[in-house]
């Protein structure tokens, strides 16, 4: 159901690496799952309401009103790179 | 009396009469811990100095009769829920070096109420597993017996209270994980309704199904717990806005007489899943027969969907956890892999080093169930399932107070048993997926043991909100059983 290639395909959407050894094992783990899943197909599903569960009934609003911030030594304490109050990463435009 | 056998009811009476110090009690448990917990591991993190620090000002607080809901009274926490200044991993490589910044809300009413946090514990990583085989650190081991696995997800927090390392925990719960390992572990486990208790500060796994929850010693203990840790919170927009009864209110309905009034509703699909061990059998007619002569009527309902259950379950979970784990990336907290040439390296090297194998493969049965072309097929349609699911249970309480069930088909497995076939792991958590599923509250209580001595428990299921019940008829349940023995013998 899965093959090699869709797992690094998928893989890469999700932004993961799979080992090429593992691929094998993960493109047939995943066909398992997804076989069993299949049954869903036979539930008559004709007029049925999607459900994201019980509370997602009413939005819930809030004053717009500035708040306290805790502020830069709060928000980047486990900043794996930072540079003063910035975050630093690799570069993204090459 | 010895320390390590008080409930939090019993503590707390000791402790505000001032029979017992605060400090004494979590020094004794924290020896405890240092004595049997290498065997069981159901700790990731000891908060020893800061545990007897608290516990010292809860002394001083007592003396001052400045007494709250559980002053004293120490509690083991889930590594899944934010604490402030304290490690919280989730298990995960990807979290092994995070201090959390901010105490999450249950956190907060703990602390504002005078518990001491004696500790977080294992779990499988992300809330991703049904045995807590799936940590990065250790596997948790029953305190019944080594050889078996304690359950999952919050496996460490039910050992934590089997071995009676501390007076309660709090588990959280997303397709069975309060309730299952604490069946396993013999111990009392509460999912409570979706949106009683705020999510601020639990790190999501599924945002539609997670529920933090207490794992207690007793039925009267998860009441307390209950009442504490719920209520509306504006950082949780899913929380629901209802008042919080006092769920200890529940025990004088049945002081007066016994459960005379109730009916229980057992779901017909239930008795008729593959592979249930006869054991389980036995100890759920046991029950039945228990609280048939408490008064309760017992009638046969039915879940017509019950064999949707799993497979629904196993596409929604995943696909919200493909895009709850997404913002682990390396970029503001948690581990980031340093040798990356470009931002999609270093997304890619950093989660596929952070996460284990399961939290993988769920990451990549949501992120392929999302995808284009496949939405309606995978998640549009186990949406859709989702509300037969919800239908099946409202119609089902039309003609029942609770509903009764195992917890899972089988006691407790080996450690190693089922770690070949996610898919066999996956179809143990039947009979409790579907409480997440609709929302509802579920508790699991101790009921007899298997051949071996490993715990076996039966659940109760009731309305959304209505948690009285199952603490009412719990509390009945376990008074009348009377187990031989109620904790592993050390």
């Amino acid at each position: 159901m899965i093959s090699k290639d869709e797992v690094e395909k998928i893989a890469h959407l999700a932004r993961l690496e799979i080992d090429d050894s593992q691929k094998e094992k993960m493109a047939e783990q995943l066909s398992n799952i997804l076989q069993y899943i299949d049954k869903l197909k036979d539930v008559d599903v004709r007029g049925v309401k999607l459900s994201s569960g019980v509370a997602f009934m009413n939005n819930v609003f809030r004053e717009d009103e500035v708040g306290v911030s805790p502020g830069p030594c709060v928000t980047l304490a486990n900043a794996p790179e930072r540079d003063e109050d910035f975050y630093t990463v690799p570069r993204v435009v090459k | 009396m010895q320390y390590h056998e008080l409930t939090i009811g019993s503590a707390k009476k000791l402790l505000f009469d001032r029979k017992i110090s605060s400090f004494d009690l979590t020094s004794a448990l924290l020896d405890r811990i240092e004595t049997y917990d290498d065997k069981i591991g159901a700790f990731i993190t000891v908060d020893k100095d800061a545990a007897l620090k608290q516990a010292k000002k809860a002394d001083q607080d007592i003396l001052n009769n400045k007494v709250s809901g559980l002053t004293g009274v120490p509690i083991a926490l889930k590594d899944l829920l934010c604490t402030k200044g304290l490690k919280t991993t989730c298990a995960s490589k990807i979290l092994d070096n995070f201090i959390p910044q901010y105490d999450g809300t249950v956190v907060r009413k703990l602390k504002e109420n005078g518990a001491i946090i004696i500790g977080k514990t294992n779990m499988d990583e992300f809330a991703m597993g049904s045995s807590t085989e799936n940590s990065s650190y250790h596997v948790t081991t029953n305190p019944w017996n080594n050889a078996y696995v304690p359950g999952g997800s919050s496996g460490g927090s039910a050992a934590a209270v089997a071995a009676r390392f501390c007076c309660a925990a709090i588990g959280t719960d997303t397709g069975g994980s309060i309730r299952q390992p604490a069946s396993h572990c013999g111990v009392v486990g509460l999912k409570p309704t979706y949106g009683r208790v705020s999510r601020f500060g639990l790190v999501s796994y599924a945002s539609s199904l997670d529920q933090i929850g207490p794992i207690t010693k007793d039925v009267t203990d998860a009441a307390i717990l209950l009442n504490i840790i719920s209520g509306k919170d504006q950082m949780d927009s899913t929380s629901a806005s209802i008042d919080v009864p006092d769920f200890t209110k529940a025990f004088e309905q049945f002081e007066k007489g016994s459960l005379k009034g109730m009916t229980a509703g057992i779901p017909k699909e239930y008795m008729s899943v593959e592979g249930i061990d006869p054991e389980v059998e036995i100890v759920f007619n046991g029950a039945k027969k228990i609280l048939k002569e408490l008064g309760v009527e017992i009638k046969e309902i039915s879940l017509p969907h019950t064999d949707y259950v799993v497979a629904a379950y196993y596409i929604i979970a995943p696909c919200e956890a493909s895009s709850n784990l997404a913002r682990f990336d390396g970029v503001k907290y948690g581990f980031r892999d340093m040798a990356c040439d470009d931002l999609i390296d270093m997304y890619k090297k950093t989660k596929s080093k952070g996460f284990g194998p399961e939290v993988k493969r769920r990451i990549l049965i949501g992120t392929y169930a999302l995808s284009a072309g496949y939405y309606d097929a995978y998640y549009g349609r186990a949406s859709q399932v989702r509300t037969l699911i919800m239908e099946d249970f409202s119609t089902a309480f039309k003609a029942c107070d609770f509903i009764l069930s195992p917890v899972a088909p089988a006691p407790a497995f080996k450690i190693g048993e089922n770690m070949d076939d996610p898919l066999t792991m996956y179809l143990t958590d039947i009979f409790t997926l579907s409480a997440n599923m609709a929302g509802i509250p579920g508790i699991s209580i101790p009921a007899g043991y298997s051949s071996k001595g490993l715990p076996i428990g039966i659940q109760m299921m009731a309305n959304r909100f209505d948690e009285i019940s199952l603490l009412r008829a719990g509390y009945g349940f376990e008074k009348t059983i009377q187990l031989d023995k109620k904790f592993p013998d050390f």
